[in-house]
């Protein structure tokens, strides 16, 4: 303590950095206390979301499980340049692209339409079908399987059944791949519409009802009300959900895609995407060292994207950008 | 009176809107349950329907003939879902509600630092390995909970929640002199209980619903959890008819008798969600308010 004085009476310039350092350590240490309770938490995070950063390194090795991370040899670009000399690239990146669009999309447009419904009713009915379009948001992708299964089973299948009564032919739906982005979008907003409608809705609460009563005094229609404070209120909450589901368009999940298709080779052409692909690399090829070069280009791309769409939110507003 | 007319008409509408949808949400679910209800002979000459021609609960009874699998896939759920839920929600307030602090300008550091890792991550491989070969818990219980113990996404939900209750509560409180520890137990915790409530209910939901992790790491039989049975059961019976080549001959799926007691499984998997769901819904709003999450 009294170093620090005697240095910051001599040298005030010089010291700018050594004093903000201390305050930014006395700070921590004054609240030792509320360290403590992070602690835990924080260990995890490094453990489990950092330390495997640095295994990254691997997408430049040749991995061998006995030499381990660090004892396996290098071998520069070779994983990456293997991987996108194939077919496979150029492939599983649009899938994950396009279908992870189209989700984005349809989720968040149909989820917005409906919590702008939903915020006109009761609370009553809004409990009542909040229940019913959130549930299948806690199925598993395994049990969801099972219902489009029962669905799309080409013998006994409900789908097929209606096709023929209506006259149409069957469908080998697990052979044909070029109904499975139809598929997978509606089970995708099935599953996870109730789960956005929510987060949009309470949203919607979180708006000051004054406004409505001013805009409603002042003789504005519904359809005014939505358009001029429910959607600009709204719109650094749609920002933050898409900016955040735009940095993870290069991430797929994994069940949907693995189990619905029920890993079905004869529709990799619209299903595979990265995360299939790179299972597939480590599980079943055993290519482990291109699956991580892989999980690279993954990671790379999806914070480029994020910061880029942050950066252009920014310019034209800067309170819906999220950093 | 033309005003108040038109208003409850777009109402209907809106509610009527909301059946259709809701209805249609839950025909898939309600044809999985009824085709567990139903005779193999049935389903093998009819198809699916929505509500059985015979109804029996054959596939149950069957199922629990030889419980065993079934009952150590639920031991092994429900004690992971246990554990876990309490471990990371533990874990998880006590982080978020320091993020919450506004009076501790390290706050926003520690935000970044775990906001960061929903932008950019090792991916699989790297946390595969490191899981596996470094951390020794592979092939184990610890494997199946610690890797979801933190999950940001929760830690931002919940920060979002903790941040409103008033600071002059917790600086009274600490003029009293209780320490930090006693302000999160016996305070903060105790008005946290919607966002508890949410937040645990989705990580206990994470938990029950995953098969990922024992996917990964579990090869001992004793430890598959019923999410990844039922994996290997669809896998299983689709492995037995895809091995007869496609084209060559009409697969007659009804020869394989677990048509419905693969339903009956999945809806035991899936019916204990149905059970607790309800009792959470009324935090949901309350403990969901995401808005607060940019701070």
């Amino acid at each position: 303590m009294s170093y620090q004085t005697k240095i910051h009476n001599s040298q005030p310039l010089a010291n700018m950095n050594v004093k903000k350092k201390n305050t930014f350590w006395r700070e921590f240490l004054r609240h030792k206390g509320l360290l403590a309770l992070a602690a835990p938490g924080l260990l995890f995070v490094l453990i489990f979301n950092y330390a495997p950063m640095l295994g990254l390194v691997l997408a430049f090795k040749d991995f061998n499980f006995r030499k381990g991370i660090w004892g396996s040899d290098w071998v520069g670009l070779d994983n990456f340049k293997f991987f996108f000399t194939s077919d496979a690239a150029w492939q599983v990146t649009r899938n994950t692209i396009f279908l992870n669009f189209i989700f984005i999309l349809l989720t968040n447009v149909v989820a917005i339409a409906f919590a702008l419904m939903l915020f006109e009713l009761s609370r009553r009915a809004v409990k009542l079908f909040q229940t019913t379009l959130f549930f299948p948001y806690f199925l598993s992708w395994v049990v969801v399987s099972y219902v489009t299964y029962a669905l799309l089973n080409p013998q006994m299948g409900v789908i097929n059944q209606l096709l023929t009564q209506f006259g149409f032919h069957e469908v080998n739906w697990y052979m044909e791949a070029k109904y499975w982005p139809v598929i997978l979008s509606l089970a995708y907003l099935w599953k996870n519409v109730g789960y956005s409608t929510l987060i949009f809705y309470t949203g919607l609460m979180s708006i000051d009802k004054s406004l409505y009563e001013a805009a409603s005094i002042d003789g504005a229609s519904k359809w005014q009300q939505v358009r001029s404070i429910s959607i600009p209120l709204l719109s650094p909450l749609i920002t933050l959900i898409t900016l955040l589901q735009v940095g993870k368009i290069f991430y797929s999940d994994f069940g949907m895609f693995y189990f619905l298709t029920a890993d079905s080779g004869a529709l990799y052409a619209t299903t595979d995407v990265i995360d299939t692909y790179v299972f597939r690399a480590l599980r079943v090829s055993g290519d482990t060292s291109m699956a991580t070069a892989i999980g690279l280009y993954q990671s790379l791309v999806g914070f480029v994207l994020v910061v880029t769409v942050n950066y252009i939110v920014r310019r034209f507003n800067k309170d819906n950008a999220i950093f | 009176m033309n005003f108040f007319r038109k208003q409850s008409l777009s109402r209907w509408l809106i509610h009527l809107w909301f059946i259709i949808f809701s209805v249609f949400c839950l025909i898939p679910l309600v044809y999985v349950i009824s085709i567990s209800f139903s005779t193999e002979s049935d389903l093998a000459v009819d198809g699916y329907r929505l509500i059985p021609k015979t109804f029996t609960t054959f596939a149950y009874k069957y199922l629990l003939k030889s419980p065993d699998q079934l009952i150590t896939g639920y031991t092994v759920s429900v004690t992971v879902t246990v554990l876990g839920t309490v471990l990371s929600l533990l874990i998880t307030a006590m982080l978020a509600y320091v993020l919450s602090r506004k009076d501790f300008r390290g706050a926003n550091k520690l935000s970044f630092f775990i906001f960061f890792t929903l932008l950019f991550n090792g991916g699989l491989v790297p946390w595969y390995i490191l899981i596996k070969k470094y951390l020794f818990i592979g092939d184990s219980i610890f494997a199946l909970i610690l890797p979801y113990v933190i999950m940001p996404w929760h830690v931002l939900l919940m920060k979002g929640f903790l941040s409103e209750i008033p600071l002059a509560l917790i600086e009274s409180a600490k003029i009293d002199g209780a320490k930090e520890w006693r302000i999160f137990w016996q305070i903060v915790l105790p008005i946290a209980k919607p966002a508890m409530a949410t937040v645990g209910l989705f990580i206990a939901f994470v938990y029950w619903n995953d098969w990922w992790l024992a996917m990964l790491y579990i090869d001992n039989e004793k430890l598959i959890p019923l999410q990844y049975m039922l994996y290997r059961i669809m896998n299983n019976i689709q492995y037995l008819s895809s091995s007869i080549r496609p084209g060559t001959v009409n697969i007659d799926i009804s020869q394989f008798p677990n048509e419905t007691a693969r339903m009956a499984i999945a809806v035991m998997a899936a019916g204990p969600i149905l059970v607790v769901f309800p009792f959470f819904q009324k935090y949901f709003v309350k403990g969901l308010t995401v808005g607060a999450v940019k701070e």
